[in-house]
Order: C-alpha cells, then sequence, then structure tokens
C-alpha cells in the first residue's frame, strides 16, 4: 500500500509488468509440478495423476549423486580461488588510483563478456596445445576464471562505499597495514565478500558451457541434465534432479541478497 | 625549550601542483594552533604532512624534535579528529574510542576503563553500546575525539571537525575544545576555513594561501595587524586601501588596512573623507554601510542606535590616524 | 589524562609482520604489484593465452586428404565462412539475435519502468528478488521447463485447445521458416527461449537508467501538455535509451555464442554456437570452429564500440 504521495501506475503499465514477471516466474513453478507427475514417457499436460515416487527414485541413482558431488566440489574449489583472484583485483583497483586500472576492469569482466563458448573452445584448444589431459582441474581452470568476476563486482560496490578515510583513521590510531586488514577492512568488505562467494558458487554449480569443454568424460551436474535433455532417458528422474537444482541454487541467491540488501546491489550482470 | 612541530622548507608537490611549498613552521609545545586558509590553500596538506599521511617532497619535519619524515601513521603518537569523523562503522563506540588501546595490546577490561574514562572527557558517558548510526553529529564528533584522545598523543589533529556541525552547537563546541585543551594540556593543530572559528579559538594562527603561509601571529596581530593585502581582506574583511588612496590622507605611499569598525560618520560636513552610502544593512548590533569615497568602496560598521543616513546620502568618514594600519607589502 | 611525556616516534610493532608493514607503507607501488600479480597471471595466462591459441589456430587450415591440421598462416580458413552454408549459419545467428534484442527489450521495458518509478520499499525489494531469482536460477532448467512447456503434448497445446484456438496455433506452425512440426521444434521456440532465458539481463540495465530518471521530469512533461505517448517518446525512451543498449549487448552476446538452446529446443539448421561445436568436436576441425568463433567477437567488438558511443556503459 502505497501513501496518496506517490501516484499510481497506469492499468496497463501494471498488466503489461504483471505479465513480464509471470512470464518469468510460471516456467520455473512448473518445474514442481512436473516432478511429482505419474507420466513416464511423455511431457504430457495436465499430468494424469501425482505421486513422490519418483523422489525416492532419484535418491537412489549413484550416478545423479556422483554428478552433484562433482558439481559441489568443482563450485567449492573454484569458488574459494575466485574469492582469492577478485578480492585482491578489487582491493588493488579501489584502493590505488594506477595507470591500467581500466584495463584491468576489463580483463576481469571478459570472460562473461564474451560468449561462453568462446572461452570454452579457447580453454580445450589451449589444453590440447598443452597437450593437458582433462581432469578436474581442467574444470576448475574454466570455472575459476569466470567465477572472479561476480567476487570482483561484490568487493569493488562496497570498497567504493567503504571510506577511505577509515583506513587513515586506522593507521593514524596506530594500526599497522596487517592490523588494518584484519581489524577494519576485513569486517566491512566481509558481507560482500560472502555475497560474492555465494554467487560465485551458484554460477559455477549450474554452468554447463564452458564445462562441456574442459570436463572430458567427467559428468558434472548440469552436463547429467544437458545429456537428458539431449537424449531423454528417464524423465521423470530429471524432472526431480531439476526441482532440486532450482531449490539448491535458490539458497545461495536468497542469502546473498540479504547479505548486501541495505546498499550496494547483488551485481546483476555479474553473471 | 623545543618545539612540538617544526617545519623546515617543507614543500609537497602533487606534479606540477604545489600544494605546501617550502613552508617553514614552529608550532610550541600546549598551544592551541590554528591553520586558516581557503580551500586548497595547503592548510589541509600540512595536517596529513604532522599525521603522516603525506610525504614532503622537500624539506623536514621534526615532531618535539624527532624527524618525522618516513615513519608511518601508525608509529607516530599524534592523532587526528577527521574532518567527516571516520567512525568505524562495524564497531559500536567503545569499540571504537578503545580501537588504538586494542591494536597496542591493551587488556579488554583496561582498554573498556580507560575509552569509558575518554567518553566521560567528551561528555558522553554510558554511550559505549550504540553504534556510530545511533547517533547524532555532534555526538559522533565528541566520539570522534574520545578516539584520539585516548590514546595521549603529543599532538592532537583536528581537520574542520565544527565543519559538519550546525552554528548553535559548533559555538559550544569551540568553547568546549578550548576548554579541553587548557585542561589536558596537549598540543592542538587546528585546520578552518572559517576565521572567526580561528580567532576565537586559537592562541596563534597560521593564515595559508598558495601552498605558502602569509603570516603567523596571535588573533590580535592578524585580525589588527595584518601584513599582506590578502589576510587583511581574508580575516575580517577588511577595507584594502591602495598606496595612492593611502598618501593623500597619511602621506606614506603603502598598502593599509582599515577595519570597517574604526570608521566613524563625521558629525559636521567638510570633515574627513567625502563619500555617498551606496547600501546598508541591519545586523542587529551593527549597522554596516557601503560608501563610495573618492573612487574608493569603504565597509563602515557602526554600533546600533546611532543615526543611519539614508541610501544615496552624502557623509563625511573620519577615522583615529594610527586606526590605518600600515601594510608590509610593498606598493 | 595528563599531557603525554611518551615517546613522539614509536618503534615497529616489531615481527615480520610489523617489518612488512612498514616496507609496504614505504613502497605502495610494491604491495600492488604483489596484490595485482595472483589474479593477472591467472587471468593473462590462462584465458588471454587460450584466446590467443584459438585465434592463432583460426590462421591455421585443415588438409582436406589427411584431415590434419596444417600449421601454416593462411586467411583460406576464414574464406570458407563465406562458403553459403557456412554464411547462412552467420546470417541467421546474427537476425535471431537480433529479434530476440528487440523482443527483449520490449517485455523488459514495462518491468524496468515500474520497478524503477512505482515499486517502493517491500514491493521494491520483491520486485528486485523477482528479476534475480529467474536470473540466477539454472539455465538447463530454465530450458528444460520451456521443453516441457512447448511441447506437443504439453500444457501450451492445451491451452490453446482449451480456449479453442487450435487453429490459430496450428495456422503458426504451418508457416514456413518460424513454423515446424511442433513449438519445440521450431525457430519460434528457439526464439521464445532466447527471450526467456536473457531477459532479466535487460530489465536490470533499463531499470538502472530509469532509477536516475527524476520522476519530476515525466510530471513536468505532461505538465507542458504531452500526451502520455509523447512522453514516452520524447521524454522517457531517449532516457532509458543508454539502458536498452546496455542490455541489449547481453541479449545480443549472449545469443551469438549460445549452442545449447537452438540444440535441445529448434531445427536441426545450425546456429554459430552450435557450428563451432559440431565443427571442433565431430569434424575435429578446429580452425574453422576457431575462425567462427572469431565472428560473434567481431560483431560484438563493433556493437560495444557503437555502444560507449552512446553512453551505454553508465547504465551498466
Amino acid at each position: 500500500m502505497r501513501s496518496d504521495r506517490h501516484q499510481s501506475a497506469p492499468l496497463g503499465l501494471k498488466i503489461a509488468a504483471a505479465a513480464g514477471l509471470l512470464f518469468l516466474h510460471l516456467p520455473i513453478l512448473l518445474i514442481f509440478v512436473y516432478a511429482f507427475t505419474m507420466e513416464e514417457k511423455s511431457y504430457q499436460w495436465p499430468p494424469p495423476g501425482l505421486t513422490t515416487q519418483w523422489l525416492a527414485v532419484a535418491w537412489n541413482r549413484p550416478d545423479v549423486w556422483s554428478a552433484l558431488g562433482l558439481s559441489v566440489k568443482v563450485a567449492a574449489v573454484s569458488t574459494a580461488i575466485a574469492m582469492v583472484l577478485g578480492t585482491l583485483c578489487a582491493a588493488a583497483v579501489s584502493q590505488t588510483k594506477f595507470f591500467g586500472r581500466e584495463v584491468i576492469s576489463l580483463l576481469v569482466i571478459l570472460p562473461i563478456a564474451l560468449p561462453g563458448i568462446i572461452t570454452g573452445i579457447a580453454l580445450r584448444s589451449a589444453f590440447s596445445l598443452a597437450e593437458i589431459p582433462f581432469s578436474f582441474w581442467t574444470i576448475i581452470l574454466g570455472h575459476a576464471t569466470f567465477c572472479v568476476v561476480v567476487v570482483y563486482n561484490n568487493a569493488v560496490a562496497r570498497f567504493r562505499r567503504t571510506s577511505g578515510s577509515l583506513i587513515e583513521a586506522s593507521m593514524d590510531l596506530g594500526a599497522d597495514g596487517f592490523q588494518t586488514f584484519r581489524y577494519v577492512i576485513l569486517p566491512n568488505i566481509g558481507t560482500a565478500l560472502l555475497a560474492g562467494g555465494m554467487l560465485a558458487f551458484a554460477l559455477s554449480f549450474d554452468e554447463v558451457i564452458v564445462t562441456t569443454f574442459t570436463a572430458g568424460q567427467q559428468q558434472t551436474l548440469p552436463i547429467w541434465m544437458l545429456e537428458e535433455l539431449v537424449r531423454p532417458r528417464q524423465r521423470p528422474v530429471t524432472n526431480v534432479v531439476a526441482m532440486v537444482v532450482v531449490l539448491v541454487t535458490f539458497l545461495p541467491i536468497l542469502a546473498a541478497y540479504y547479505l548486501t540488501r541495505d546498499g550496494d546491489q547483488v551485481a546483476g550482470s555479474g553473471k | 625549550m623545543t618545539t612540538a612541530v617544526s617545519f623546515e622548507k617543507v614543500s609537497r608537490h602533487f606534479g606540477a601542483v604545489r600544494a605546501v611549498d617550502a613552508v617553514d613552521l614552529d608550532i610550541r609545545p600546549g598551544e592551541f594552533f590554528a591553520m586558516l586558509g581557503p580551500s586548497g590553500s595547503g592548510k589541509t596538506t600540512c595536517l596529513r604532512l604532522i599525521a603522516g599521511f603525506e610525504q614532503p617532497t622537500a624539506g623536514s619535519i621534526s615532531i618535539f624534535g624527532e624527524r618525522a619524515e618516513g615513519v608511518p601513521p601508525y608509529r607516530r603518537n599524534v592523532n587526528t579528529v577527521f574532518q567527516d569523523y571516520a567512525l568505524f562503522p562495524h564497531l559500536n563506540v567503545l569499540d571504537n574510542v578503545a580501537y588504538g588501546l586494542m591494536v597496542k595490546g591493551v587488556g579488554r577490561t583496561e582498554r573498556a576503563k580507560q575509552a569509558e574514562d575518554a567518553l566521560k572527557l567528551v561528555q558522553l558517558p554510558g554511550y559505549g553500546a550504540r553504534r556510530p548510526s545511533q547517533l547524532s553529529g555532534g555526538q559522533r564528533q565528541r566520539v570522534a575525539l574520545a578516539r584520539a584522545l585516548v590514546n595521549k598523543p603529543r599532538v592532537l589533529l583536528l581537520d574542520e571537525p565544527l565543519g559538519a556541525l550546525d552554528l548553535k552547537l559548533r559555538e559550544n563546541m569551540q568553547e568546549e575544545l578550548k576548554l579541553l585543551q587548557r585542561a589536558l594540556g596537549i598540543t592542538f593543530v587546528f585546520v578552518t576555513h572559517d576565521q572567526g572559528e580561528a580567532l576565537s579559538m586559537a592562541d596563534r594562527v597560521a593564515v595559508f594561501n598558495d601552498g605558502r603561509i602569509m603570516q603567523i601571529g596571535t588573533p590580535q596581530d592578524i585580525y589588527e595587524r595584518p601584513q599582506t593585502r590578502f589576510v587583511a581582506d581574508f580575516v575580517g574583511s577588511s577595507n584594502v586601501l591602495s598606496p595612492d588612496f593611502v598618501a593623500r590622507y597619511s602621506g606614506k605611499r603603502r598598502w593599509a588596512s582599515l577595519r570597517p569598525e574604526k570608521i566613524r560618520l563625521a558629525e559636521k560636513a567638510g570633515q574627513g573623507v567625502a563619500g555617498t552610502v551606496r547600501a546598508r544593512s541591519f545586523l542587529g548590533a551593527t549597522n554596516r554601510f557601503t560608501v563610495d569615497a573618492e573612487g574608493t568602496r569603504l565597509h563602515v560598521i557602526t554600533p546600533a542606535g546611532q543615526p543611519v543616513p539614508e541610501d544615496g546620502a552624502d557623509v563625511s568618514l573620519v577615522w583615529l590616524p594610527a586606526d590605518l594600519h600600515l601594510m608590509d607589502e610593498p606598493a | 589524562m595528563p599531557a603525554g611525556s611518551a615517546p613522539v616516534i614509536l618503534p615497529s610493532r616489531g615481527g615480520i609482520a610489523g617489518a612488512l608493514s612498514d616496507i609496504f607503507w614505504r613502497r605502495p607501488k610494491l604491495l600492488l604489484f604483489l596484490m595485482l600479480t595472483p589474479p593477472l597471471l591467472w587471468l593473462g595466462i590462462v584465458y588471454l593465452g587460450s584466446l590467443f591459441a584459438l585465434l592463432l589456430q583460426s590462421f591455421f587450415s585443415i588438409d582436406d586428404f589427411s584431415g590434419l591440421i596444417n600449421r601454416e598462416f593462411t586467411l583460406k580458413t576464414y574464406g570458407e565462412l563465406l562458403r553459403p552454408a557456412n554464411f547462412d549459419i552467420i546470417v541467421r545467428t546474427v537476425t535471431m539475435a537480433a529479434c530476440v534484442t528487440l523482443a527483449s527489450a520490449v517485455v523488459a521495458f514495462p518491468i524496468g519502468y515500474f520497478a524503477a518509478r512505482y515499486a517502493r520499499g517491500k514491493w521494491k525489494a520483491l520486485f528486485y528478488l523477482g528479476i534475480m531469482l529467474p536470473l540466477w536460477s539454472s539455465y538447463l532448467v530454465k530450458i528444460y521447463a520451456w521443453k516441457l512447456i512447448l511441447a506437443k503434448e504439453g500444457i501450451l497445446t492445451w491451452l490453446f485447445a482449451k480456449l479453442h484456438l487450435s487453429w490459430l496455433l496450428d495456422a503458426w506452425l504451418s508457416l514456413p521458416y518460424v513454423g515446424g512440426n511442433s513449438l519445440s521444434v521450431s525457430f519460434t521456440g528457439t526464439f521464445i527461449v532466447f527471450v526467456y532465458v536473457w531477459l532479466p539481463f535487460m530489465i536490470l540495465p533499463i531499470q538502472a537508467a530509469l532509477e536516475r530518471v527524476p520522476g519530476n521530469l515525466v510530471e513536468a512533461s505532461s505538465d507542458l501538455g504531452a500526451t502520455p505517448g509523447q512522453t514516452f517518446r520524447n521524454v522517457l525512451f531517449p532516457l532509458a535509451l543508454p539502458g536498452i543498449v546496455a542490455g541489449s549487448i547481453f541479449t545480443f552476446s549472449l545469443t551469438l555464442g549460445d549452442y545449447i538452446i537452438p540444440q535441445i529446443i529448434g531445427t536441426s539448421r545450425l546456429f554459430i554456437g552450435q557450428a563451432v561445436y559440431a565443427q571442433q568436436g565431430t569434424a575435429g576441425n578446429i580452425p574453422l570452429a576457431a575462425a567462427f568463433t572469431v565472428v560473434p567477437v567481431v560483431i560484438m567488438g563493433i556493437y560495444l564500440w557503437a555502444a560507449k558511443r552512446m553512453g551505454a556503459f553508465d547504465a551498466l
């Protein structure tokens, strides 16, 4: 309920905005219905009946579990690397004025600004030129590269908001560089870093385009899903996995939102 | 006696910009010293040079006889009250005040006790648990003061600390700062662009312009005996009289300053300098006129209650010869 | 507290941390260098190195008989891009990217405008999450959802039947080029999914651009006698344009490079991304794949240059 001071939106605009939001959300909600459908062979609507049996079937699938395990491991390691690199970069760019900071910003953003397929094929051809066999670490190389930007964006926004005189005040009061970092900088950028880390995790957990080029025979959860999409074998299990993926990715995003809501925005363009 | 802060030919250049240019300065121990000047005149850079945030490009700085160049701010027993206070938003008031003690390794109970004492000193006892964001501007200013004083600095630097406060609060704080400084005996160095503030609080004032010190002296010196046109104009908006004008009335071809309140309206026409009233305004305790006299524009301030001439009236202005202050600046 | 008689210059804190602190304080450039080295090494070697390797390969060619890569500098591979079959792929992809961008802007504008101008307090937060959640939720799941929706036996066919509009759907599907057996194997389906998946990338910059328009500007315009249509054309649209251009950078670039959406929803005719994937994978023609990837890079380069001149980057 808005107060009278704000004029109300024209009806047409309200309808268009509401329709747009419904367009964004209905398809995702549909996943939740399909996870419980009795139909096995097609995508029939409306579902002939509802059941929870597929949850149990999916739970007992070792291939789903191993793909999930790999995805979580990849996301955790990539996020850790991205947080270190992204924070260093953000600190350097925002604490000091130096020649070339624009170039560095561009370099960090490039891996997501260019289509994923370019990053993917570039990495793959580099691996084959350097004769590096596919492994867990080849996936990490790709993921950490594009996760850096998410952490970087969040950290830069917070650094910008943290007044430079706080650092001077800390030094003035007798804290050296390390103490200032520990007692002033870290507490002030902590939540932004955590938010960046959450988003990086979500990004890595979901990534498929680059991964198809760097994984070789390994299966992350998105690659497992992609194969099910191209060659559907067990649709009900795919439905359940899709629902779980939606739920799992929502949590870090909501958490990131609550960590950064007062002030800087969760860097939306960071995907 | 040693000096508290001593600058010898100190310069700080940023590329081609000479923020501070060959400044010599001696600040005495226990003194309340003001650096006064317009923005960009180099006063804040001088303060930052003492704090250690800037390093001189030439010259030497010593603090109580010890050379300070190349010493980081965290190793100087000098503390600053920042213009925007720079209170740590993630710490409560007590932890803010205790910060300096904490990084020096003072134990928890001891630093809580000292911090609480410092809060009492600035008349904020019991505010320790609050967040800086819950305080008013004046209260934040006091916390910033307590946070600096708790470290028992040899020199306390204040960068326009009253700039963000409203008039009433500002006058109270001026008095309080003055009393605090007397009680503690710490050397205060105070940067301001407000000449009233500098004159009313400081023991001595340095007037800055273009990276140089124009004049150093007591407030009376600066106010009554400005040495340059800039000082006369900047401090108390004096009438600056040209050498030609001065030659006609005193016989010496020199720049001179004449305080508006030293000029009186002559009772009879024909005395003194003839002029025409161009504008007038009522200021409460005084009246202020602008008078065009023989090609020179003069400001005149008279106590309220005296007769007030009309706009456009012809008047004669007189002053005591001793009040016409001849300046050092060459004609 | 009495006046201090403590030393004025304190000794260093001691230990390695104290010594390092002093060194870094004296030489801030050293600290900067140390901070930048790890990320620049990573991005420079892993990422830029790979990109250069890729670019290099596009100047190699493949031997038609042996199928081996001939490592001699040639522009022959780029010439192959102009062969009708390959050139068609480029034209098709660019056309799709343009259509997707246009449609995204139309759908996104009301949402961004409403969020920027009318949503307040709790609603603002709700709108923000309402855009962020679809943006960040799983890309594959979103595509999968549309596979469910667009399937012949799916919800959309059912909905058209319920509304007695099946004839309309059939008529559309019988059209050449945009039609097909069902929506999930037609360009229409590909188009809808592209718009859906990239829409949040358009909404956010439009909203950001409109947030900066003071509300009273719109009131001033109507106060001066402009109709809502005139206000939109002369005030709102020009002010939102940098946001639209910024958003279009995403929608355009993402569409140019995507190979999964057209593979799962659409016809058997290829897009650039699919061509790259096929050339480097089954065909083993890495030089041609590399040359194909240069196309979106060049197009985006031109696009970014034009966008920069329009001031679109301020709205990011």
